[in-house]
């Protein structure tokens, strides 16, 4: 966990006292909508199609108990009981009043918790891979950098008015969590030859209207350097990046339109006036933050205690174990994802009471810490394997052992037509038809890895450019319609899907999705080639035929 | 969701009201005929040609306080005058998520 300094505290209780006021004169009509507007996005409250959502950032998906209980109060007192987790290591509340925004607001900030810059056009939430800190053979914890460029960003006058909303995503780990190739700024934290940490900057990454995966800008930038580098960035993309037309504002279109070289040289030109300013981060400045990051007493554990030995016995813990438990880098320890996909539900939804028994099960269980990830989905990052037998019990009366992880029915979705004012179609329902059609684990298992994501609209909040299967709802004619794309993905071999064909209509997306998975089945030479590999291999052909051979 | 702005140029194809949200706390409205604003459907007013709906959408622009992002929606009249939401986008703003939220809600 990160301890926030006193400098910290002030500044988001000073942000909630502000805009309590900002609240107090729009709602006596001192401030119009158009003032205020820009106000309240810049504290992440929206206007949607029932009611304002209130967007609250985790950075880089890290939670404290005390946090996740303020959570569950906010969804209790202000909301209706829920939140509902994003793509993004955000929550949101759907049906929050504005009258009572500021108290909610307050109530978070007593626990460190804020929604700064979770709307607008400046520098987003700074979001990170969920096993940050435990995940075996990952080169050092990403969340120390992930903070030192969350405190540099935070209401920095420079970002502040971006010509679009800015996304940077940190991974440590060979294997991506965290999408950094669909993000502007990816960092991908390595170590040079003598030993030094730095990053592969990558840069240009989004999905939306336009997709494109992030280009690399500079194989190696020093830590120290890092601050200055993405500064540098930031400058060029705020000289030429487009104001004129919200389509193509966001700094990947401007690295399109340039091209990498030209981009990357503009870059250089405007880094070497800064680098060596105080911009360059002292060492001493990277001790302090680590050192506010605590890590658990961690025990030597036995690798296979007898309380796993003797729960093996369980098939209903052996499946959840072997779908949702994964290796620690401390012996006798392991990671849990807690899935928010239980079958027939909104994906990434969890209730109050769901909340609070969480906090309960991550302080007996987990050191008082919870994780959240971009699939939306939890985690409890430091489980001794001697309590799984003892928490998956306790999950599964919570209704959070779907066993689910990384298969079929762990769908990424977002809100869509019923919730979104951007959206032209539902999201939600789809998801919840497709959890329906595979609920059975056995049938899921057999499928193995696939993902499927779903965007209500072409500004892709469900990454359904990087689905294996992705569905992207669109309107015509007033009707409901999906795109199916396949052989996305948002990995470290991050690639857009293939659209297979025209349209189809609301009811038939689950038909369709059921015989794409059918001729991947009847396809794949072994049952180890997972539905990406076969698509590798054969291409959209094959299950383009499936689909419209008799439609 | 189209703005006011984008919708200076009115046409409309059928009996069409202005929406909005409430400001104080954000739940759907509908302009009345008493130039006031109405979380029923029923009570909304109808505007039936381009300059209708042109006056009863800056009416309700200039209510600032009252309600935020008004629009022009279509709707259907039935014969007994009972008015229905013109698309799926405005049958979900009046009758809520269509995911059968009973676990959350």
């Amino acid at each position: 966990m990160y301890a926030y300094d006193e400098i910290d505290r002030t500044l988001v209780n000073e942000r909630v006292s502000e805009f309590r006021d900002q609240v107090r004169r729009r709602l006596s009509g001192e401030l119009t909508e158009d003032e205020f507007k820009i106000l309240r996005l810049q504290n992440g409250v929206y206007l949607q199609l029932h009611a304002y959502m209130f967007r609250v950032a985790i950075p880089y998906g890290t939670l404290a108990t005390n946090q996740l209980r303020a959570l569950a109060h906010v969804a209790r007192k202000y909301d209706r009981g829920y939140g509902h987790f994003t793509t993004r290591q955000n929550i949101q509340f759907n049906w929050i009043k504005l009258a009572e925004l500021p108290d909610a607001l307050e109530d978070l900030a007593k626990v460190g918790i804020h929604a700064m810059q979770t709307s607008g056009n400046n520098m987003r939430n700074v979001t990170s891979d969920q096993w940050a800190g435990v995940a075996p053979g990952e080169i050092e914890d990403p969340r120390i950098w992930s903070e030192l460029i969350r405190q540099h960003t935070t209401l920095h006058p420079e970002f502040s008015f971006l010509p679009r909303k800015f996304k940077i995503a940190i991974t440590a780990s060979d294997h991506d969590r965290a999408a950094i190739k669909i993000h502007d700024i990816g960092l991908r934290l390595i170590k040079n030859e003598k030993g030094e940490t730095g990053f592969e900057v990558l840069v240009g990454g989004g999905l939306g209207r336009t997709p494109f995966i992030a280009k690399t800008i500079k194989h190696f930038v020093h830590g120290r350097d890092i601050l200055s580098y993405i500064e540098a960035i930031l400058r060029v993309y705020n000289q030429y990046g487009r104001r004129d037309n919200i389509y193509k504002a966001r700094i990947k279109i401007l690295v399109h339109e340039l091209g990498i070289e030209k981009f990357s040289r503009e870059v250089e030109e405007e880094w070497q006036h800064i680098r060596n300013s105080s911009l360059q981060i002292d060492d001493e400045v990277i001790e302090d933050i680590r050192s506010r990051f605590s890590y658990p007493p961690y025990e030597k554990l036995p690798h296979m205690p007898d309380e796993l030995r003797q729960a093996a016995a369980d098939p209903d813990f052996e499946a959840w174990r072997k779908n949702s438990v994964s290796p620690h880098k401390n012996q006798g320890y392991a990671i849990v994802t807690i899935s928010l996909k239980p079958i027939g539900a909104p994906p990434g939804d969890a209730t109050a009471e769901q909340m609070d028994a969480l906090a309960d099960l991550a302080d007996k269980y987990s050191f008082g810490e919870i994780r959240v990830g971009h699939e939306q989905n939890l985690a409890l990052p430091h489980v001794a394997k001697r309590h799984l037998p003892a928490l998956w019990k306790a999950l599964d009366k919570l209704g959070l052992a779907t066993p689910n992880v990384n298969l079929i029915t762990d769908i990424i979705a977002c809100p869509g037509l019923d919730y979104c004012s951007l959206a032209n179609a539902r999201s939600i329902p789809i998801a919840q038809e497709l959890t329906r059609r595979f609920a059975n684990h056995e049938l899921a298992n057999l499928i193995g890895r696939l993902h499927i994501n779903i965007s209500g609209c072409i500004n892709a909040c469900g990454h359904h450019h990087v689905g294996h299967i992705g569905i992207l709802g669109v309107e015509k004619n007033g009707e409901e319609v999906y795109q199916i794309t396949i052989g996305g993905r948002a990995d470290e071999n991050a690639v857009l899907g293939n659209l297979i064909g025209p349209g189809v209509k609301f009811d038939e997306v689950a038909d369709v999705v059921e015989d794409i998975v059918e001729a991947y089945l009847a396809l794949r030479e072994r049952p180890e080639e997972l539905f990406m590999d076969t698509v590798k291999r054969l291409g959209v052909e094959p299950f383009k035929e499936r689909v419209y051979a008799t439609r | 969701m189209t703005s006011p702005l984008e919708q200076k140029k009115i046409k409309i194809a059928g009996p069409s009201i202005v929406t909005a949200n409430r400001t104080w706390d954000g739940i759907v409205v509908y302009r009345t005929a008493a130039k006031s604003w109405s979380a029923d459907l029923s009570e909304a007013a109808i505007v039936r040609n381009s300059d209708e709906a042109k006056a009863l959408l800056a009416e309700s622009v200039a209510d600032d306080v009252g309600a935020i992002g008004p629009y022009i929606a279509p709707v259907q009249v039935g014969a007994d005058g009972k008015i229905e939401p013109g698309n799926l986008r405005e049958q979900i703003r009046r009758t809520g998520v269509t995911i059968g939220q009973s676990a959350q809600v």
